[in-house]
């Protein structure tokens, strides 16, 4: 395959969930953040400033380094997935304007497709970068280059070396230039390669991104498979992966249905969203996944005669989840929140959102350490837990919702941009 | 033209008002020009200082952080890391932050060079309720 003619710039958030927080905070602007997990449990996001502090702390227990944090003034703050999942969109509605294609990759990434357009990159990726900042205040860094594995690259570079000021176009770089930076980087900042890839290509003599770069692709196919084969090939500038403009299944699990006739109790209503939710949940597990967060959604029709009635709702999860009664319980509990009577409605669906791969690590997405002996244990997981299910889908639905599992978020945030009575004040 | 019958209580003709139909005025597109860069803010219950301007207390404001601030605007800015909202006064160099409050005649808040100024966004609707 040729060298790539494509360009690809990669935006990505700097802290996103950090980032968020502060936005409608000033007076934090300058104060380390930290983001806990659901139920409080570890950080998983942290400030600029928490990072310098603290680096070592991410995805550490709250309660071991809380006692130390507080006395560093640390500022620590629950989940807010409605308020994150608002600033997302918010993040990628501003990008659409500057390519004529977009792939939204995760909550806080998103590749563009800037092939064609005739600017000086590094110019207007900085652009990109300050209109960002000025419509929604989230700081991110763009990386340029002519693959999307390059380009991933271009952006850890933009966001570790201070002198690209969150810019670096790797199309208007030497390859000289760029082979010296990649001889300083580890395999690990290359998009896909996990941990447990890292330490067999480490065993072998590969310790940097150059060397891998260097490397025979065909002799890394048949040692490890076709996918970090086209990783090399990437890293050379031949493009193979191509932007994906669908949202993937990876990224969120839908189930919905219009009703074959117009629905009104409740009790119907509760049918089709614990068979959505229950839908959805089975199609997570087939991926591997774990989501974080439920939404549900029922509308009447736009083309009925009566008002226009939609309402939806998204709660976060305790704790990643696949299970299929816990995720039914919450769509039945949020489902409750959002019905009111009279009303024909036409549509209903559940939505799992904030989708995590089982080993908790972005790269699992990619599949290098998928081996056998894991998908038989899913499937092993999947049965039983089916199992499970079937016999308790009548008792569920009829039960109720424990609040027992309901999350623990003591620091949470106000929802600033999802709700009139949280709305950020001016004193 | 229409021909045949037409059955009692049904009629066949369109509606006269069929040419002139629109759509509902949308008061989310009237007042949010662009809506990833347009937040809601609430002005606090002892919120005087823009009152001349009808900025009551507990006031909705649509701030749009994508309009770039320019002198008269109505602006949504840091203070001290307090948020405030006062008018943009810029001229020959001079940088103020003016309320609009004859009676309690607060003092501009002036920026000296070098000072910071921090501006989140121009406040282009303010909705009080009368009820």
């Amino acid at each position: 395959m040729p060298l790539s003619n494509r360009v690809y710039a990669l935006c990505d958030a700097n802290s996103f969930y950090a980032s968020c927080e502060k936005v409608f905070r000033p007076d934090l602007k300058n104060t380390p953040v930290v983001v806990l997990s659901n139920n409080d449990g570890c950080v998983v996001a942290q400030s600029k400033e928490a990072k310098a502090m603290l680096d070592l702390w991410m995805c550490r227990p709250w309660f071991e380094i809380e006692e130390e944090a507080k006395k560093l003034g640390v500022v620590a703050f629950s989940s807010n997935y409605e308020l994150y999942a608002n600033m997302s969109n918010r993040f990628m509605t501003t990008l659409r304007q500057f390519a004529p294609r977009q792939e939204v990759y995760s909550i806080d990434e998103s590749f563009l497709d800037l092939t064609g357009i005739n600017r000086d990159l590094v110019a207007y990726g900085k652009q990109i970068k300050d209109t960002v900042l000025q419509w929604t205040g989230l700081p991110i860094c763009v990386g340029i280059a002519n693959t999307k594995t390059l380009a991933k690259l271009a952006n850890h570079c933009a966001k570790k070396q201070s002198h690209f000021n969150g810019v670096c176009d790797f199309t208007s770089m030497s390859k000289t230039e760029i082979d010296a930076m990649m001889q300083q980087l580890p395999l690990s900042k290359v998009w896909g390669i996990g941990n447990k890839l890292e330490a067999k290509l480490n065993k072998l003599g590969v310790h940097d991104v150059l060397r891998l770069k260097r490397a025979d692709p065909k002799r890394i196919r048949d040692e490890f498979g076709v996918l970090l084969e086209r990783t090399i090939r990437e890293l050379n500038g031949e493009s193979w992966l191509e932007l994906d403009e669908t949202l993937p299944e990876a990224k969120q699990v839908m189930s919905s249905r219009s009703f074959g006739t117009r629905v009104s109790t409740l009790a119907e209503l509760e049918e089709a969203v614990s068979y959505h939710a229950t839908n959805a949940s089975a199609r997570l597990r087939k991926h591997g996944l774990y989501a974080n967060a439920v939404y549900v959604f029922i509308q009447n029709s736009p083309f009925d005669k009566a008002q226009f009635y939609g309402a939806s709702h998204t709660v976060a999860m305790p704790s990643p989840t696949d299970n299929t009664m816990q995720i039914n319980k919450t769509a039945l509990w949020i489902l409750k929140k959002l019905y009111k009577e009279g009303i024909y409605y036409q549509k209903a669906g559940v939505m799992l959102m904030e989708l995590v791969p089982s080993g908790g690590q972005q790269s699992d997405l990619f599949g290098f350490t998928q081996g056998d002996s894991k998908s038989a244990k899913l499937m092993d997981t999947l049965d039983s837990i089916n199992k499970k299910y079937s016999k308790g889908t009548i008792k569920l639905a009829s039960e109720g919702v424990h609040k027992a599992w309901v999350m623990k978020r003591g620091m949470k945030s106000p929802n600033y941009t999802g709700d009139w009575n949280e709305l950020p004040h001016i004193r | 033209m229409y021909s045949g019958r037409v059955s009692a209580g049904q009629s066949r003709f369109p509606s006269p008002a069929q040419d002139y139909e629109q759509e509902e005025l949308d008061l989310n597109k009237h007042m949010i020009a662009n809506p990833p860069a347009t937040f809601f803010y609430r002005v606090g219950n002892s919120y005087d200082s823009m009152i001349d301007v009808g900025i009551l207390p507990n006031a909705l404001l649509v701030v749009d952080r994508s309009i770039t601030p320019k002198s008269s605007h109505i602006v949504l800015a840091e203070v001290d890391k307090e948020l405030v909202v006062k008018r943009l006064y810029k001229w020959k160099g001079v940088i103020e932050l003016r309320s609009e409050n004859k009676e309690k005649n607060y003092p501009p808040i002036t920026f000296k060079d070098g000072e910071e100024l921090i501006v989140f966004g121009v406040v282009t609707f303010n909705v009080n309720a009368l009820k």
